[in-house]
């Protein structure tokens, strides 16, 4: 189907735009955050209209925190990604991390250790969807996504407690 | 006939009346309903499908105004409010009616030049909201 390729191309080209319109900065530090910050940015709007559409309308209410996780896992990551997290680990304290073993957007990069340094700036987007998405269930989080070995990445959800 | 439509996500986001003149009313009418949707949102703790609540009959017998609420799991509540000598409005109308109101915000949401939290002034939106009104009442 081609569905799952546009989405991928578009999300490659926009990381590349963002770059090259940063590129003129001379601080190199200070680029790259830019440049995150403002593909987080996106994905969180992106987050949010997301599940004003998909989830508003036929599923229940949350309980508790857990029961978010496991929507995002299943149901969100389906939506998007055409498939499901394949490990949710927790410490029951706020912390969750979510573990993708075949994440959609790097398994064109390699299969190993090759471009890891680049991973980042692909998975910036991403964080930023899931925090947007939690935003809207009434969650405030602070994610971070961390990449040890292609295709394979986690993101780690902190819930910021009031 | 009076009537009035209000969208609320802990500040007003969309105030909308038939004679506009009487809209003060509205806005304490709908305040003081917010507290009684409050109330029935905490009061829930099972997973029920919050899809449609607040019902009351009479809000305040003197004014006889009926106010409609409705919530959406991002913890936005529609508000609608109606004369009470309009009796022929059904249960039912006034479900359909949230239905149409939560798409429309839905529309609006996903609106890239809409920021979550901004009033609302999508002119598709207005429009939708006065031929219901008008449909209605």
């Amino acid at each position: 189907m081609a569905d799952d390729a546009l989405f991928e191309f578009l999300h490659m080209e926009i990381v590349a735009h963002v770059y090259k319109e940063q590129a003129t900065r001379e601080d190199i530090d200070k680029e790259r955050v830019t440049c995150v910050s403002t593909l987080e940015l996106m994905g969180f709007r992106v987050g949010q209209g997301l599940i004003e559409r998909r989830f508003t309308k036929d599923c229940p209410t949350f309980k508790e925190d857990l029961d978010i996780m496991k929507f995002l896992c299943k149901d969100l990551w389906s939506t998007i990604f055409r498939k499901q997290i394949d490990n949710l680990r927790t410490n029951h304290q706020g912390t969750y991390v979510l573990q993708d073993n075949k994440f959609a957007l790097l398994t064109q990069f390699s299969t190993g250790k090759q471009y890891l340094e680049e991973a980042p700036k692909y998975l910036a987007f991403s964080c930023g969807l899931i925090r947007g998405a939690l935003s809207n269930l009434g969650l405030e989080s602070v994610v971070t996504a961390e990449v040890s070995l292609m295709p394979s990445c986690k993101f780690q959800v902190v819930i910021q407690k009031l | 006939m009076q009537t009035a439509i209000m969208i609320v996500a802990n500040y007003p986001l969309y105030i909308r009346s038939v004679p506009t003149q009487g809209e003060l009313k509205f806005h304490y009418t709908v305040h003081t309903s917010l507290d009684v949707v409050e109330e029935k949102i905490s009061g829930v703790g099972k997973a029920l499908a919050d899809q449609r609540e607040l019902y009351l009959g009479l809000l305040y017998p003197t004014e006889d105004y009926k106010v409609y609420g409705y919530v959406t799991n991002s913890k936005v509540k529609f508000v609608i409010v109606v004369d009470s000598s309009n009796t022929s409005l059904r249960d039912n109308e006034i479900r359909s009616m949230f239905r149409k109101l939560h798409n429309s915000f839905t529309d609006v949401m996903c609106n890239p030049f809409y920021n979550p939290g901004d009033p609302i002034q999508s002119k598709a939106f207005d429009s939708i909201v006065s031929t219901m009104m008008v449909q209605a009442f």
